[in-house]
This record gives structure tokens, C-alpha cells and sequence, in this order.
């Protein structure tokens, strides 16, 4: 059978993008997935399910991003012997993502990369504390104990430690670099430090509540997070929700994106050196986020998209001040953008640095604005556009250079189609109600919700019970996928240049590690 | 260089008076002018995130905005806990955060203060306890004030600074 009538032919799976369902062998899982990598398709997520308590069997899902469409493979295995092959041949993204699956449910792969990823040593090595049988309110005594970190050897070559703690007001994570002089020859990343057991939480959830903890698993993606689980929820219970609504959460999900670009343009300056940049962008991102509380009650939006809708309507005055606000925000962004395109100091720190290049960044399966920086095309509105998006038709936003200077220029350029695509969605705005009565669990129960947020696309794939019950839910920050593309871009960089770059990637440590 | 000459003189002093913060009607004058009576012209935070979500970390970052000017007030982030008065914490504790956080707590000189910030930070939030997360902050070491909100304003964090001037303590563990 050839892979395109095998995905086509697959069950449809609901969710608020074109996604097809195949339940394969361990043969098929790898075949299935060899077929889809020439095809050109990216691996976007893999987790696993405990089902022993159904059917005495484990599943594991691969979710992957094929032109048009999601296509999610399904893989079960026997209770008493959960092994399944490696996908990390061909996406090595995946070998981390099954490292994280091992150390939660036990499920093993075939790789060779057997280190613990999320578990450091909060709980003991023999408990998979998400399978169904492990209490959620099971506890364990901390035992640090040594990661095994790879060695570098040499004539002068050291290594600096770096982390969990960091020096700024950022998030935790530990950074091994190998380096000879100031040149870093290798960087070794360790994270889940912030794993704080998203997953087995969800579960103590109902169907209507889980929003507010998806919009927590990355506190800078709340609405893509949120919108993702809504979407999953309004698919696996067929509920439709308003054009109102879609298009004000377009809104709330464009302004997420405005918000973090205008944060980062301003931490990006700042870190090459020009304070004046940090000043002048975040007092923009300050406006912005009071307009916010003017409009939506909140500066983050963390309880704005709910099952069914949005927590409150947007009249015309307030779209008014929004308008307004549009215009002003794209005046000062352009006067910016051209001080920071003429100074040269600035540029001189932009340019080259953090390289990554179209071939590594198609290899290693690059998603979002890091991906569009390195030449490749990944904007699922674009690509898949979900509503509102199939009538706005957003711009693609691309670079090939795939250094600091071109993930800027992403971002300047995203800054200014959001701002576009906000006056459309706000002049456009259709009239109607902005919530819909989320009503039963449809007979598939299982469902996906998949939104372009301001860093790449985030996934959440539910299931539920028809009591409304969470039975499984798992999200995906696109982190997992551009974390390991900062161990490729910081190679023969100087250690000095390494928070610029990182800064560059601007990547979650939360997200990643749930 | 003119050109950033010209913005800056455009954009002028945005550092402002800020609304009133209900009963207790304080202004971040006063916040200042009393942080600099108990602790000089040298307060000292170290931020430590224990496990958030980093919705927290959005809005601590904002007070070195030009509105909430935390570094014009004399009041500064550092990189070592060695270094700080105040240990600011967010999160939920992560269980593989809790040995770098107890450390941190433990390099700090006196005296020292330690606020944790945020729902989860306050009381666990939507986390709370678990086999990944040891909850609230105080379950893990010795807290003095709590700043709730989800995340908390600026205007809040800056309240929840003040707090602990209101409530000065002997030095801990000496």
C-alpha cells in the first residue's frame, strides 16, 4: 500500500486541522514513519498511553506534520513487555521524546541513548509515576545522584558548568559546554528540572477545567496552549464553536505573538549591548499588556480561551483603542526596526551568530519562527489553516540566513503581519455569540488540538471518559523539537555569545519539560 | 546615534506614580522611599524560578520596564544568591528543583528575606503536590511573605516587597 493512500485512508481524526488516524505493527511504526520523513514530513510529537486497565496494553502515538495534514500513527504493546523501535533515525528529536515517554511510563525503546531525561531523582528508577496504577499522590524522597554527561577530551579542553540556576530573571536548565579558550566545541543541555507532572495532573481534571492548566504549561503561550485544548475539547465532543469566537481568539493569540517579539527584540539588544533597545520595547510591550487589561481583565491571557468560547466579548469602543493601538505599535516598531538595521555595532553581534543552517535545521525537524529563520517553511496557518485563519490568509514570514540577525528580522516581520492580521480580525470581526454549550463525549473520545503559537506549533491530544472525565492528555511544546538545534548553532562560538544566541531561540523550559 | 538621541528625547520619563493598591493606598514613591529607609540605596534580589510555568518570570521582568523603574529606585536583581537580601521565588517546587533552590536558600547571607510569588509559589496553584512537584514554597524552605495572583501584577510584586520592610526580623540561623 503506498503511504499516500495509507494516510488518506486512515481514520479521521477529530481535530481542528486535517488529521488522520493509523493504527500500525512495530513493523509498520517504522516503515510508516520512513516513508513519511521522504516525504518530507516533520515528527511533531510522541507520547505514550497505559491502557492495561482496558485491553492489558500500552499504546504509543506519533503525531507528525505531513504538508497538509497531521497524520498520528498508534502503536500497542503487550502489558507485561512494553518495547517498540526508535524513530530516532529519522527524526532525532524523537530520542529524547522517548527517553521522557520511558521515564513516565516505562515504555522502551530500541535506542541507545538510555540516560534518564525528565526523572533526575525525585522518584525511584522501577516507578513510572503516569501509568494508571501509580497513585497521584504518591510522593519520594529526592536522591541526587550524578548524570552521566559526554566526555570531550583533548589537549585543553574544559568544561563550564552552567546552571540550573541562572544568572537573569529566566527559567532553569543546565548547560554543559566542552570549550577550548572561549570556542565552545560542544554543548551538552540537561533539562526537566521544571517537570512538575503536567500530565498525571490533567488526569484529576475535568473535561471543562483542564484549559486552565493547559494555559500553564508555558506561561508565554497560555492562549496557544489554551486554544490548542479547547480545540481538542470542541472536537472530541463536536461542538462548533462561533466565528466571534474565532476570530477573538485569533486576536488574543496574535497579540501573545506581538507581546513576545516585542519582549525579545528589546532582551536581543539589550544582550548585544544596547540598553536602549530593552527600554524602548519593553515599554512597548507594557502597553500592550495594560491594553490588555483594559480589554480582556487580564495582562496575560492565561483564562481567556474556554471550552466553547472566550471568557468575555471585545465591544466598539474597546475595538476602537485596539485599532488605535495597532497603529501606534507599527509606527514605533518601524522607527526601531530601522535604528537597529543601521547600527552597526548591533548588527556586527547579529550577523553570524548562532548559525544554523537550512540543511541542519531541515534534519534536525526545526519548527516555528526558528525554522522560518532557517529557510524553511513551517507556519501551520499558512500551511493548514484552521478557522479564522482560512480567511485571513496570513503572509509567510521567511529568512534563510539562520543566524541571530535572521531570527530578529523574523521577528520584526511577524510583529508587523500580526499587526496586520489584527486590524483584519478586528475590522472583520463577524457578530454573534462567543459561547457554545459543550454538550457529550462523541463515541471516538480521543481528539487534537494543534495552533500555530508565537514559538511554533503546540499540540494537545485528549482523551476523555463520558462522565467528562480526563482520561489521558498530552501536550507538546515545540521546544523538545528547537532545543537541540542550540547545541548545533552555539559550535565554535564564543562562550560570551552564548546568551544572545540562546536568547535568539528564546525556548521554554516549562513547555518542555511539563 | 542622533536618531536614538531623538527617540529618547520623544519618548521623555515614562517612570510613573502608579493607581493606588486598594487599602493600603501605596504608591511606588512610597514603596521606594520606604524600601530605602530599611534597606538603604542597596536592596538585592535574586530571582530563583523552582518549577513555573514562567508566566511569573513575564511580570518580574516588567518591573525593570521604564514604567515600574525597579533599578531607578535602587533596587536590583543579582546573579548569586551570595549577593542578595531577598530570595524571590516562583513556582511550585519541582522535585528537580529542590536541591538547587535549598542550596541557593543556604549560600544567602543574613539577613535575609524570601518571598514566593505567584499562586503556585503562595500555595501549590494548580499543580500543587504531587510525585513531580513539592507544592508551596514554604514546604521546602522557611518563606516571610507571599505574593498571590496568577501572575502576579507588578504592582503587586512591588507590594509584596514592601511587606517585608513592614515586618522586619532578627537575622535567621546565626
Amino acid at each position: 500500500m503506498s503511504l499516500d493512500v495509507m494516510t488518506r485512508e486512515g481514520m479521521p481524526l477529530p481535530a481542528n486541522v486535517p488529521a488522520r488516524r493509523l493504527i500500525v505493527d512495530a513493523h509498520q511504526w517504522t516503515a510508516v514513519a520512513q516513508q513519511l520523513h521522504e516525504a518530507g514530513a516533520y515528527l511533531l510529537a510522541l507520547w505514550g498511553t497505559d491502557e492495561r486497565d482496558r485491553s492489558g496494553l500500552f499504546r504509543v502515538f506519533a503525531a507528525f506534520l505531513a504538508s497538509d495534514h497531521v497524520v498520528v500513527l498508534q502503536h500497542a504493546m503487550a502489558g507485561d513487555r512494553p518495547v517498540y523501535p526508535s524513530l530516532g533515525r529519522w527524526y532525532p528529536v524523537a530520542i529524547r521524546l522517548q527517553r521522557a515517554i520511558y521515564d513516565l511510563l516505562g515504555l522502551e525503546s530500541d535506542d541507545g541513548d538510555t540516560r534518564p531525561w525528565l526523572r533526575h531523582s525525585g522518584w525511584p528508577e522501577d516507578r513510572f509515576p503516569l501509568r494508571k496504577d501509580v497513585s497521584a499522590a504518591a510522593t519520594y524522597p529526592n536522591r541526587p545522584r550524578p548524570y552521566p554527561f559526554v566526555p570531550v577530551n583533548g589537549e585543553g579542553v574544559h568544561e563550564i558548568p552552567v546552571g540550573p540556576i541562572h544568572a537573569g530573571t529566566i527559567e532553569p536548565g543546565h548547560f554543559r559546554f566542552s570549550v577550548v579558550g572561549e570556542k565552545v566545541l560542544r554543548l551538552e543541555e540537561r533539562l526537566g528540572y521544571t517537570h512538575k507532572g503536567v500530565a498525571k495532573r490533567f488526569e484529576a481534571l475535568s473535561l471543562l477545567d483542564g484549559h486552565r492548566l493547559a494555559a500553564r504549561v508555558s506561561g508565554d503561550s497560555a492562549v496557544a496552549f489554551s486554544w490548542a485544548y479547547c480545540a481538542a475539547v470542541e472536537a472530541i465532543t463536536g461542538t462548533t464553536v462561533s466565528p466571534r469566537t474565532a476570530y477573538l481568539r485569533a486576536l488574543a493569540l496574535e497579540r501573545e505573538r506581538i507581546a513576545n517579539h516585542l519582549g525579545d527584540l528589546g532582551a536581543l539588544g539589550n544582550d548585544a549591548g544596547l540598553a536602549f533597545g530593552l527600554m524602548q520595547f519593553s515599554a512597548l510591550k507594557e502597553r500592550l499588556l495594560r491594553l490588555n487589561q483594559d480589554v480582556f481583565n487580564q495582562r496575560y491571557l492565561m483564562d481567556y480561551v474556554i471550552p466553547g468560547g472566550v471568557q468575555s466579548d471585545v465591544g466598539p469602543r474597546l475595538i476602537r483603542l485596539l485599532l488605535d493601538e495597532a497603529a501606534d505599535i507599527e509606527r514605533d516598531v518601524v522607527a526601531l526596526r530601522a535604528i537597529y538595521d543601521e547600527h552597526t555595532g548591533l548588527q556586527d553581534r547579529f550577523k553570524d551568530a548562532g548559525q544554523l543552517t537550512p540543511s541542519i535545521a531541515k534534519a534536525q525537524g526545526a519548527l516555528g519562527l526558528v525554522a522560518r529563520a532557517s529557510g524553511i517553511e513551517r507556519d501551520l496557518r499558512v500551511s493548514m489553516p484552521w478557522a479564522p485563519y482560512d480567511d485571513l490568509r496570513p503572509a509567510w514570514v521567511l529568512r534563510v540566513e539562520g543566524d541571530v540577525a535572521a531570527r530578529v528580522q523574523v521577528r520584526f516581520d511577524e510583529v508587523m503581519e500580526s499587526l496586520r492580521l489584527s486590524r483584519l480580525l478586528l475590522e472583520k470581526l463577524p457578530r454573534g455569540s462567543v459561547s457554545t454549550a459543550i454538550l457529550a463525549v462523541k463515541a471516538e473520545r480521543i481528539g487534537l488540538g494543534v495552533i500555530e503559537g508565537w514559538r511554533g506549533p503546540v499540540m494537545v491530544a485528549l482523551e476523555a471518559e463520558e462522565s467528562f472525565a480526563i482520561r489521558r492528555c498530552h501536550v507538546h511544546d515545540p521546544s523538545w523539537q528547537n532545543w537541540p538545534l542550540i547545541e548545533h548553532a552555539i559550535i565554535g562560538n564564543i562562550v560570551p555569545d552564548f546568551p544572545l544566541i540562546n536568547k535568539s531561540f528564546n525556548l521554554s523550559y516549562s513547555g518542555h519539560d511539563g | 546615534m542622533l536618531d536614538i538621541l531623538k527617540r529618547i528625547r520623544r519618548t521623555g520619563m515614562l517612570s510613573e506614580a502608579l493607581p493606588e493598591l486598594g487599602e493600603h493606598e501605596v504608591h511606588v514613591q512610597r514603596i521606594h522611599a520606604r524600601l530605602h529607609r530599611v534597606f538603604g540605596r542597596a536592596l538585592r534580589i535574586r530571582h530563583i524560578d523552582a518549577g513555573s510555568c514562567n508566566g511569573c518570570e513575564l511580570e518580574i521582568q516588567a518591573l525593570t520596564n521604564p514604567y515600574y523603574n525597579l533599578e531607578g529606585a535602587g533596587i536590583a536583581f543579582v546573579a548569586s544568591p551570595r549577593h542578595a537580601d531577598v530570595l524571590l521565588v516562583t513556582g511550585p517546587v519541582s522535585v528537580n528543583m529542590e536541591e538547587a533552590l535549598t542550596r541557593a536558600y543556604d549560600v544567602m547571607p543574613d539577613p535575609k528575606w524570601v518571598i514566593a510569588v505567584g499562586d503556585c509559589g503562595a500555595c501549590g496553584g494548580i499543580f500543587g503536590a504531587s510525585y513531580a512537584s513539592r507544592g508551596r514554597v514554604s514546604d521546602v524552605i522557611p518563606v516571610d511573605a507571599t505574593v498571590s495572583g496568577c501572575p502576579p501584577t507588578p504592582q503587586a510584586l512591588l507590594h509584596g516587597l514592601l511587606l517585608i520592610t513592614r515586618h522586619p526580623k532578627p537575622p535567621r540561623g546565626t
